[in-house]
């Protein structure tokens, strides 16, 4: 399961399930076609890095590297990015940052940075200023299990699990365990 | 949170906030470019009115390091020496247009009452003999570094307790935590109501040193000499410094702290400054890293509050 972000105030509503999209079956097979395609892209895996974005994107990023693994027997090396510091709209959430691990050079490599929903862009382009803050890659990728849509930037992904047409008012829970759309209720008050 | 003005304002939970938030800025401390843009376009200003190098440059180094903009204010360079009043000179400099001072006052309370004239944020970077939340909160830090439970942990504060805003902040920090606290110094160095802080009182180091975990020094001021509240600096060296004999008898487990600027053959004999289980170089360190989590979180969350409202 993919952990809930903590945050630094009581969370205003619970996530409610409406239509399973992804089954954990699917989410396999589609992290195996993913795996396949950044393969073939990038000519093997000699240069390849992973960065997942805390919270969600770290778990992709690991099945990922695990399905070119078993595919390549090469093992990737993986780390992780928390953007926190790095958004354009801190202040209006508060969530308490993860530590960023990134303990490989970036510099002249192919970095795919991995996250599980791919919604206005603004994570992503947080995340490009982080990561190019350790170094200068010769490229970076995008790969992503769920494209929601609704861009607010000029930021398309390279690899994608599953086109997923959404209006603004609902939520995508990704896992390894599937793909749910849903909403957000309001909690009950005490 | 708005201000931080004291430790006990946080809660277990919130220094727990602050000790998280200080292990991403940790990370970032270590890259090669230790500068990350969170603080953007904020401005921070420091009125120190008393005398300090390291608190007001380690506050400089975080603000920096989120890519804030600082201002700086002495009193002794300013209009407060030519009398202007405390609520003025705050009015001034809020209407530069800041979002956060920090504050460091020679008189108790003085944060507090900035912070209710002041629509910025406010932070205590010591008030008289009352507070001092950010040096207990890298002191806690660097304990918690070492990857131990607070629960049970026994804490001695040994030196001026009744001048000293450490001490005060300090046992709220540690005792909010769950650890607990040993008071050392001689009874003209307590307050009157010693015991009211919650902690233990000892006048007897010898007795205290084999069962603690965590044995904090206190910087010994040479003008409480002139207030004849201790003998002569040698005399309390032999009672209540750190000497090569005391630091044999402290278990090897333990860590020795002091918030510095250390007095060598006062609180500490020089030989035992280079001790492997002396934390100050990592308190300094620390000081950084925990001053952007503070930073970072009071500034956050008061354009967060902004919004909502």
């Amino acid at each position: 399961m993919i952990a809930e972000p903590r945050l630094t105030r009581a969370s205003t509503g619970r996530f409610e399930a409406r239509t399973q999209v992804l089954t954990s079956d699917d989410v396999a097979r589609a992290t195996r076609r993913m795996a396949h395609e950044i393969l073939e892209r990038n000519h093997g895996l000699t240069n390849v890095v992973f960065i997942g974005l805390e919270r969600g994107g770290v778990p992709i990023a690991q099945a990922l590297a695990k399905a070119l693994q078993s595919i390549e027997g090469v093992e990737v090396p993986v780390g992780s990015v928390d953007v926190s510091f790095y958004r354009d709209d801190i202040g209006s959430v508060a969530l308490l940052p993860e530590v960023t691990k990134i303990d490989f050079p970036v510099d002249n490599r192919d970095v795919i940075l991995c996250d599980d929903v791919l919604y206005t862009g603004r994570t992503v382009r947080a995340a490009l200023d982080a990561v190019t803050d350790f170094g200068r890659p010769s490229s970076i990728q995008l790969a992503v299990m769920v494209d929601r849509g609704h861009r607010e930037l000029p930021i398309r992904p390279d690899y994608i699990g599953k086109n997923l047409p959404t209006s603004r008012g609902e939520v995508v829970r990704v896992s390894l365990d599937g793909v749910d759309l849903g909403v957000v209720v309001p909690e009950e008050q005490e | 949170m708005k201000d931080l003005l004291t430790i006990d304002q946080l809660g277990a939970d919130g220094i727990e906030e602050i000790m998280i938030a200080a292990d991403s800025f940790a990370e970032v401390c270590q890259r090669p470019v230790p500068k990350v843009p969170a603080l953007r376009g904020k401005t921070i200003a420091s009125m120190f009115f008393e005398d300090s190098t390291r608190t007001r440059n380690s506050f400089d180094t975080a603000a920096k390091r989120l890519s804030a903009d600082t201002m700086n204010f002495s009193a002794g360079s300013s209009s407060v020496s030519k009398g202007e009043s405390l609520r003025d000179t705050v009015e001034t400099i809020e209407a530069m247009g800041v979002d956060a001072i920090i504050v460091r006052h020679k008189s108790s309370g003085a944060p507090q009452q900035i912070a209710r004239w002041a629509q910025a944020s406010v932070i205590n970077a010591g008030d008289g003999w009352h507070a001092h939340p950010t040096q207990a909160l890298l002191d806690v830090y660097t304990v918690r570094q070492e990857g131990r439970g607070f629960d049970g942990m026994k804490v001695a504060i040994v030196g001026d307790i009744s001048h000293s805003r450490v001490a005060r902040s300090n046992i709220e920090a540690f005792r909010t935590l769950g650890a607990e606290v040993t008071l050392v110094a001689p009874p003209t160095l307590l307050p009157p109501s010693a015991e009211s802080l919650g902690a233990t009182v000892s006048h007897d180091l010898d007795s205290v040193l084999p069962d603690t975990d965590v044995l904090y020094l206190l910087r010994m001021q040479s003008e409480r000499m002139n207030q004849a509240l201790v003998p002569s600096l040698s005399e309390y060296h032999r009672t209540f410094g750190l000497t090569r004999d005391r630091a044999r008898r402290l278990p090897s487990k333990s860590l020795i702290m002091h918030p510095g600027p250390m007095n060598r053959g006062i609180e500490i004999s020089p030989e035992v400054v280079d001790d492997p289980r002396v934390r100050v170089l990592n308190q300094v360190t620390n000081g950084v890293v925990v001053r952007m989590a503070v930073l970072y979180l009071v500034l956050s969350s008061a354009a967060a509050e902004r919004t909502s409202a």
